[in-house]
């Protein structure tokens, strides 16, 4: 694989990420427990949208760059390509399930973009370590806010606390995967492109266990892990989000308002 | 309001660095820190603020509307609690 074939693969990885959890955020808008959270959390579909946009249009440039003749925008990036080409982590993917599962779907994720978009602010490649810079300070929100509902949850009614553990033995598999490096991770981490997953792990392993002890859960240690999103080998629910998020794109190609 | 329902809150921002803080309006949260961070969510989207203040609506006390008459009406005919009969030098601007 070359630097450049890399570069896009982890460029549109990045972006689909933040796409894909961003939709799934939106899903609560007009839903959420209460006004206030469902501002918060649509705020937090916003952000990472947003950052999936940065990404996209990075993507587009380096492929259009690649093959000119056939040019791309961000728009058929995140409309019209299938679900194996979408590489982002199972975990974003996976259903919002009762408010405690979307809670602690988005600490994992956050804590985790947390210490990459960190990283990503000294890459090497000047338009990753912009947009690393700019989305870092809305994830270091997006992880407090996260945080403070993973205890309130833990922490709070037996109630809340049996919908964490349940939301937790349904997530917990898939973690390790963000911090598993697929190909185009391994190359542009080994040329100060990429974050160094491998590095990373100990330090979100750490963030989540000092939230999780004040919450009064458990890290499913040793369990196994499901992998594949990366690489384009996804959960059924992806198939879901993207005939729902494409159709428009899909059914009216080109359409605009 | 049901039993189940968070507590009010009051929210004040300050748009501005050496501005007061003013009165945006109110939002339910189930402590202060997460008032403050509802207040983020809600009032400064659009870039409206440096500073948040919140407080429990049930602190804040009020006067009370019943009593406006004997409250504020007395003042309406004191014209010389106004400073408007001092003569003043034609030289002096922007008063």
């Amino acid at each position: 694989m070359s630097q450049q074939t890399a570069l896009l693969q982890y460029t549109l990885h990045l972006a689909d990420d933040a796409l894909i959890l961003g939709h799934r955020n939106s899903e609560w808008t007009g839903h959420g427990p209460i006004l206030e959270q469902d501002i918060a959390l649509s705020n937090i579909a916003l952000d990472l949208i947003g950052q999936a946009r940065n990404f996209y249009q990075y993507a587009a440039t380096l492929q259009n760059q690649a093959d000119p003749a056939a040019a791309v925008t961000e728009d058929h990036l995140a409309y019209l390509r299938d679900a194996w080409d979408f590489r982002n982590s199972l975990l974003v993917e996976q259903a919002n399930g009762d408010w405690a599962r979307t809670i602690l779907r988005q600490f994992f994720f956050s804590a985790y973009q947390f210490y990459l978009y960190e990283r990503l602010q000294y890459s090497k490649d000047a338009k990753l370590a912009a947009i690393g810079e700019k989305s870092y300070k809305e994830v270091v929100y997006h992880l407090r806010w996260s945080s403070e509902w993973v205890i309130r949850l833990g922490d709070g009614t037996e109630e809340s606390h049996t919908r964490m553990e349940s939301a937790l033995s349904a997530l917990w598999k898939f973690t390790g995967e963000l911090f598993l490096p697929v190909g185009y991770e391994q190359l542009l981490a080994r040329e100060g492109i990429g974050g160094d997953l491998v590095t990373l792990q100990p330090k979100w392993m750490e963030k989540v266990q000092e939230v999780f002890a004040e919450a009064g859960l458990k890290t499913g240690e040793g369990l196994w892990m499901q992998t594949g999103g990366k690489e384009g080998r996804h959960t059924e629910e992806l198939g879901y989000i993207l005939a729902e998020m494409q159709f428009l794109q899909r059914a009216y190609p080109g359409c605009e308002w | 309001m049901s039993e189940n329902q968070w507590p009010l809150w009051e929210v004040f921002i300050r748009s501005k660095q050496g501005l007061d803080h003013k009165h945006a309006g109110s939002l339910h949260a189930a402590d202060a820190q997460m008032a403050i961070e509802n207040a983020r969510d809600v009032y400064t989207r659009r870039m409206e603020g440096v500073s948040i203040w919140v407080v429990e609506s049930k602190y804040v006390h009020a006067s009370n509307p019943d009593e406006s008459a004997s409250f504020y009406d007395p003042a309406n005919d004191k014209v010389y609690r106004h400073p408007t009969f001092y003569d003043l030098p034609d030289e002096l601007k922007h008063m």
